[in-house]
């Protein structure tokens, strides 16, 4: 497995010095992510999934942030490589695309502009005319119509679905063999989501792209991906491919998640099934279980916290961090015949 | 919900414009932004419609043209038989008391400045229902209502999370017991796990309140979990109107097809089977 690993994560810890006291953003992340795979990252806030994310490429370094573990990206060690080689990396081996596009480019300058830019900078042999008919052709390629007139238009010109479009371009610029999109769509209507999460499956069938896709939406999580990590609380507390996810969940926030959606396909329950509580503050996790406040099935054991282990004989792959035996687990995740936390005890 | 009775709130051809202005000394109007472009629906006692649509349908500003937080350009809004629309500030403040809003962000609509406590009990004391020791216990009541404890009433916006934020915004909507709450994007800024405690919440309160609401989301999941009916909003219009249910399963107009085809299936047999039938890319 690790000989055609693309990004090997192993225990990455993230720990920040905030006016609150010391926080653990991320609590010891570990996978690997072949060529081509799509690995998806799911929490609500306070998850570390972005953090996680932002510290693959180094954008969390600070004199405040405390980074541990490792990230190597096709051998090469990421997490104490300097400044200079991180920026090589970032954009030539690794794209990023953020949620809100308008702050990602500078409204100052052309869309074209900044792509060229972008190549030029890893590129400098590459010439101004040579940046510019790469630029065009990487719009075209994102669906941009009318690449050759748009490149001259000004950030604020472009719809917010152009703009994603025409960041998932200068993301694609150098030829990366990874993107990072951070809630690529969050930002966007329906319509134009439905777009740009066909334009990332396309980018990965034809390029092998191999893609993290942090997201809170379990809906984009199922069009798209190959592979899911739940984190909470700045742990993963559930990891498996996207149909052990959905079809055979471990852990109960999985559970309370998969409950708790809106389905279009089905008819509407009475209520919407609910997680009670709120995501735990950072600087104040319960001992053990992060979830354990939250969750209907606790028991004594879970004032220690369980490892994130395979815990089904058939799936060796698929991990998580539930003390509960699967057998139980899978009589208890069943509310009304459906997946979902039943309520907890009034 | 009673179909039969008098509606609530009836809106008729209410339009709201907003101009485009140009011109370096002399502001020309130069062209009209149709935001609401003759809209009508009414709300009968009790019921909740949904008005889903995407950003710059106009959903948001014919909520708060409804509620004249905006000056509609034209048109009628009749709340139980009274035509509201274009009444002055001071002839509406009574009415205030009748109809009230919930907004999206729970951490702008909230002054930081002031206790959970003012921010709660100020529609009860600008409209003079109840001051001192009386005015505390009634807004502490609400906060219990709304799934928060007595003990918040000193406490600042800050000190709470999105979803508690979301509740105390709610306390607030609910003090002078309105008959109506238009609901703008109440759970969108909400994290997934809170989005459905939220949800939860108004429905019990319309149950306890007897409210109708207007909720107007992108969301059309959550729009058709919480809507008896479902008006879809697009370029200012109402293209199609009816019963939740079955706006959403026999969609008649080829926006709300496209609407409902863009949303995407949280399971992933589902998702893959629709690719292969719509095709790929």
């Amino acid at each position: 497995m690790s000989a055609e690993s693309l990004l090997s994560v192993r225990d990455l810890r993230v720990g920040f010095v905030t006016e609150g006291g010391r926080l653990q953003a991320v609590d010891g992340v570990s996978f690997e992510l072949t060529p081509g795979e799509v690995l998806a990252i799911v929490g609500e806030s306070g998850s570390g999934k972005s953090v996680t994310a932002q510290t693959l490429i180094g954008l969390t370094r600070s004199p405040n942030a405390r980074i541990e573990g490792s990230v190597r990206l096709r051998g090469s060690e990421l997490i104490e490589a300097d400044d200079e080689a991180l920026r090589k990396v970032r954009g030539a081996q690794i794209g990023m695309v953020f949620q809100d596009p308008m702050t990602s480019f500078n409204p100052v300058y052309r869309i074209g502009a900044q792509i060229t830019e972008a190549i030029r900078a890893h590129r400098p042999q590459t010439s101004k005319s040579q940046g510019r008919e790469r630029a065009i052709e990487l719009l075209d390629s994102v669906g941009i119509p009318n690449a050759a007139q748009r490149i001259d238009d000004y950030p604020h010109e472009f719809s917010g679905g152009m703009r994603q479009r025409a960041m998932i371009a200068m993301a694609l610029a150098l030829e990366p063999d990874l993107l990072i999109a951070d809630e690529p769509t969050t930002a966007l209507d329906v319509t134009v989501q439905a777009q740009i999460l066909a334009l990332l499956a396309r980018l990965n069938r034809e390029r092998n792209l191999a893609t993290i896709l942090i997201t809170h939406d379990l809906g984009v999580v199922a069009e798209v991906a190959d592979r899911v990590l739940v984190m909470y609380g700045g742990r993963v507390v559930e990891r498996g491919t996207l149909d052990e996810i959905f079809y055979d969940p471990q852990h109960p926030y999985t559970w309370g998640l998969l409950g708790s959606l809106t389905r279009m396909d089905r008819d509407r329950p009475e209520r919407l099934p609910q997680i009670s509580g709120a995501p735990p503050s950072l600087l104040d996790l319960p001992q053990g279980c992060s979830f354990r406040p939250r969750c209907p099935h606790e028991f004594g054991r879970c004032s220690q916290l369980p490892g994130l282990e395979a815990r089904l004989a058939d799936a060796p792959s698929h991990l998580d961090r539930c003390w509960l035996e699967p057998e139980e687990k899978r009589q208890r995740r069943l509310v009304e015949g459906e997946i979902g936390l039943e309520a907890p005890a009034p | 919900m009673n179909a039969g009775a008098a509606p609530l709130l009836e809106v008729t051809d209410l339009v709201k414009h907003f101009p485009v202005k140009r011109g370096l000394l002399i502001d020309r109007t130069v062209d009209q932004i149709r935001a609401v472009d003759g809209v009508s629906f009414s709300v009968a006692p009790g019921e909740t419609l949904g008005l889903v649509g995407e950003s710059g349908s106009g959903k948001s500003t014919l909520g708060r043209a409804v509620l004249q937080l905006v000056k509609p350009t034209s048109g009628s809004v009749r709340f139980e038989g009274r035509e509201i629309a274009g009444l002055s500030r001071r002839t509406m403040r009574p009415l205030r008391r009748d109809m009230q809003m919930v907004f999206q962000d729970p951490y702008a609509s909230l002054n930081p400045r002031k206790r959970i406590g003012q921010i709660v009990g100020e529609p009860l004391r600008l409209q003079g229902v109840a001051k001192g020791g009386e005015l505390r216990r009634q807004v502490q009541g609400l906060l219990e209502r709304v799934g928060l404890a007595p003990e918040h009433y000193d406490r600042f916006p800050h000190e709470f999370s999105g979803g508690q934020r979301q509740r105390i915004g709610i306390a607030r909507a609910i003090a002078l017991r309105p008959k109506l709450i238009v609901a703008d994007e109440p759970v969108s800024a909400l994290d997934v796990s809170i989005r459905a405690q939220i949800v939860n919440l108004l429905a019990d309160l319309q149950q306890e309140l007897g409210l109708t609401y207007v909720f107007v989301a992108h969301d059309i999941g959550i729009v058709r979990h919480v809507s008896d009916r479902i008006a879809v909003m697009h370029e200012g219009k109402i293209v199609e109107e009816g019963p939740a249910d079955r706006v959403c399963e026999q969609p008649r107009h080829a926006y709300t097809k496209q609407l409902l085809a863009a949303v995407p299936i949280p399971d992933p047999r589902e998702a893959r089977a629709r690719r292969q039938t719509v095709g790929s890319g």
